[in-house]
């Protein structure tokens, strides 16, 4: 079987400035390919949403009186069609696209702060506090969100982006809160910690320089979960009429497109472009998501190219040895090329890949 | 023992919250749901005031303690007041007449959806790397998708172009509900559809978790062990593997249970059908808050005692929780 030799150490000495750069690219090189290609699909996305509302052909309220453009299909004038009164799909899309993105990464940072203060507080006050605040976390999180935010929305007076971004905030922070708890708990009671307590450093400094920072990646990660969250749920109470109906989000996209029945009628492409739109940014998101995990846990990390040796993209090791099935004969040529490779050296038709190759694992 | 009655304490939290909550915002909120309807019906009377307010119970005399207490009194015994747009009728007696169907509906497609995903997960996370996770980013699309999208879409193809599925509604028009065969077989073939899009949008969720955790239980020294002793693969698949990756699946049920719920209420919406969440549309689309507000309560209500079923199963199969009671 194959061990996997370790990886050489790059080489120690500083490099100098334009060195810096090529070893960034090493590590974006380096990353999952999940979250390359999340982050390059949501990059696309955001780039969009920047740019998107310059650059949109038309005025998306605007109605063209023309009879003609009733239902359009997409042609070269109007790329995604119109709709039923003449309003261009393309237009409305791409200032849709920011609205959404622009609500959805401030309820990511509000929600996520909120997370950090709750779950960091409750960690460090300990007692009384603690068990209140993991209580309160606990209940928001087993009371089912959706129903709970229309009864919030449909009491406020104006249904603006605004109150949207308030609401799904006030309710998007228990689960990281949660997390970051356990999290600091953890931290709390390691050395490096108790450390800098006997140096007499202030709580706060302690909560800033030493805990927070080591909780980056926990954070990252629950920002992104957020961020989908909101996406997700802002999409879906603007599609039951709960937003500003005046402006072009992608949810209320799709509300007209459902209450002017654009199913009914056949017009595909007035309500797949919001949705597949919707759909993808997910997508992007929860690809970034699991490609952070996988940096954290390396043992998910898709198989095929976890091993790559000696030029041949090769399977790791099954879970566990697997003594009964051989791996296939290799040609001639194919056994040729393979003796100049590394992984030669260990004959892996004996399967002696014992003890276990465990990649990652903390004793 | 204990340990249920925590969890029975807890749920009791949860409740208490979620009816306080409903007591409190409309009363926290500029503007009451008197002045709304008032506001939305400008050729009321100003006279007409103090009677909604009766209607609505806003109006209960005394302090607002006193109307806590009325309001939980009513609550328990499931009176939640007469309806604003269809006036006469209770909103319980409206909650009783689509609750059946969401119930039944949400309920199968979870637990299929439940299954099927968990034992893709069993395979994918045993057979790492193999063909099955190929499919990986496509399933994650279709996670991140919501659920009214793939509706839409599966309407558009399957019951508009293919005319496999009726449309929308949730028997044929024509039919009296009731206890026979023309009415459950038509219920049965309407409901296909929007199960079908509960499975394909959740499926993925739980199998992508079942997975994960999978991948790391093979790597413990149990599991090794057994497939050491020679055990059959089956076995250490399922009675070594699977089953302790099985616990944390069935503790994150019951929070994926609020996300299930809240995305077959929107689902639900595309297809008319006759369930709470089309009624939850009607009454915001209304301003029905007595509806909305009793709506709220008992998805709340529903998804605490699935919760609660939830934790009795991981007492019967987590043997580590039944020791933290003995000790």
């Amino acid at each position: 079987m194959t061990a996997a030799p370790p990886i050489i150490a790059e080489p120690p000495a500083a490099l100098p400035a334009p060195g810096v750069r090529v070893q960034r690219l090493g590590q974006w090189r380096r990353l999952p390919l999940k979250a390359k290609s999340g982050a390059i699909l949501l990059g696309f996305f955001v780039l969009a949403g920047i740019i998107g509302p310059e650059v949109a052909p038309y005025d998306p309220s605007y109605q063209n009186p023309a009879p003609s453009l009733e239902l359009h299909p997409p042609d070269a004038a109007h790329l995604l069609g119109t709709t039923q009164t003449g309003q261009d799909v393309l237009s409305q899309l791409l200032t849709g696209i920011r609205l959404t993105l622009e609500l959805a990464l401030i309820v990511g940072v509000v929600a996520t702060a909120l997370a950090v203060i709750v779950g960091v507080a409750a960690a460090f006050l300990g007692g009384l506090w603690d068990e209140l605040l993991s209580l309160v976390s606990n209940v928001f999180l087993v009371i089912p969100s959706l129903p709970l935010l229309i009864l919030l929305l449909d009491y406020l007076p104006q249904k603006g982006q605004t109150a949207t971004i308030i609401v799904l905030s006030g309710l998007g922070w228990p689960w990281g809160a949660r997390v970051i708890r356990a999290q600091t708990l953890a931290i709390r009671g390691r050395d490096f910690v108790a450390a800098t307590r006997e140096t007499g450093e202030s709580t706060w400094r302690i909560l800033a320089v030493e805990i927070v920072p080591n909780e980056v990646s926990l954070i990252a990660a629950n920002f992104v979960n957020t961020v989908l969250y909101a996406i997700g749920t802002s999409v879906a109470l603007a599609f039951i009429g709960l937003a500003n109906l005046s402006s072009w989000s992608l949810g209320t996209m799709l509300y007209w497109a459902q209450s002017q029945q654009a199913l009914q009628l056949g017009a595909w492409w007035w309500f797949v472009p919001p949705g597949l739109a919707v759909a993808l940014m997910g997508t992007a998101l929860v690809l970034l998501n699991t490609g952070i995990d996988e940096l954290g846990n390396p043992r998910l990390r898709d198989a095929s190219h976890a091993a790559k040796i000696g030029g041949r993209r090769q399977r790791p090791a099954d879970p566990t040895p697997v003594l009964h099935a051989p791996p296939p004969p290799r040609s001639k040529l194919g056994s040729f090329m393979h003796s100049f490779s590394r992984s030669s050296l260990v004959d892996e038709r004996r399967g002696t890949g014992w003890p276990l190759e465990r990649r990652g694992e903390q004793p | 023992m204990k340990f249920i009655l925590r969890r029975l304490a807890f749920y009791f939290v949860a409740a208490w919250a979620a009816l306080t909550l409903n007591f409190f915002i409309p009363r926290a909120v500029p503007g009451n749901a008197v002045q709304a309807i008032m506001a939305k019906f400008p050729d009321l009377q100003p006279s007409a005031y103090r009677a909604l307010e009766a209607m609505l119970g806003v109006g209960h005399p005394g302090s607002l303690w006193h109307q806590y207490w009325a309001y939980l009194d009513d609550v328990f015994h499931l009176n939640f007041g007469t309806d604003l747009i269809e006036y006469p009728a209770q909103v319980s007696t409206l909650l009783a007449q689509t609750l059946p169907w969401t119930l039944i509906l949400v309920g199968t497609a979870t637990v299929i959806a439940f299954f099927l995903g968990t034992g893709l997960g069993i395979v994918s996370g045993w057979r790492h790397g193999g063909w099955l996770d190929r499919w990986l980013p496509g399933l994650m699309f279709l996670q991140a998708m919501p659920y009214f999208f793939l509706a839409l879409i599966l309407i558009e193809v399957l019951a508009i172009r293919l005319h496999l599925f009726p449309i929308a509604q949730g028997y044929a028009g024509g039919l009296i509900p009731g206890w026979h065969w023309a009415f459950i077989g038509s219920a049965v073939y309407h409901a296909l559809l929007p199960a079908l899009t509960i499975v394909i949008t959740s499926v993925a969720g739980w199998m992508l978790q079942m997975r994960n955790v999978m991948i790391t239980t093979i790597g413990e020294d149990y599991v090794v062990a057994a497939q050491a002793k020679g055990l059959p693969t089956r076995r250490v698949v399922f009675t070594y593997a699977a089953r302790n990756a099985l616990l944390p699946q069935l503790q994150g049920f019951g929070l994926a249970l609020g996300f299930v719920v809240s995305g077959a209420l929107v689902m639900e919406i595309v297809f008319s059908y006759p369930g709470i969440g089309l009624l939850l549309l009607s009454a915001v689309s209304s301003n029905d808050y007595p509806l909305m507000q009793a709506i709220f309560l008992v998805i709340t209500f529903a998804v605490l005692l699935a919760n609660l079923i939830v934790d009795l199963l991981l007492v019967a199969f987590d043997p580590r929780v039944r020791a933290r009671e003995a000790a």
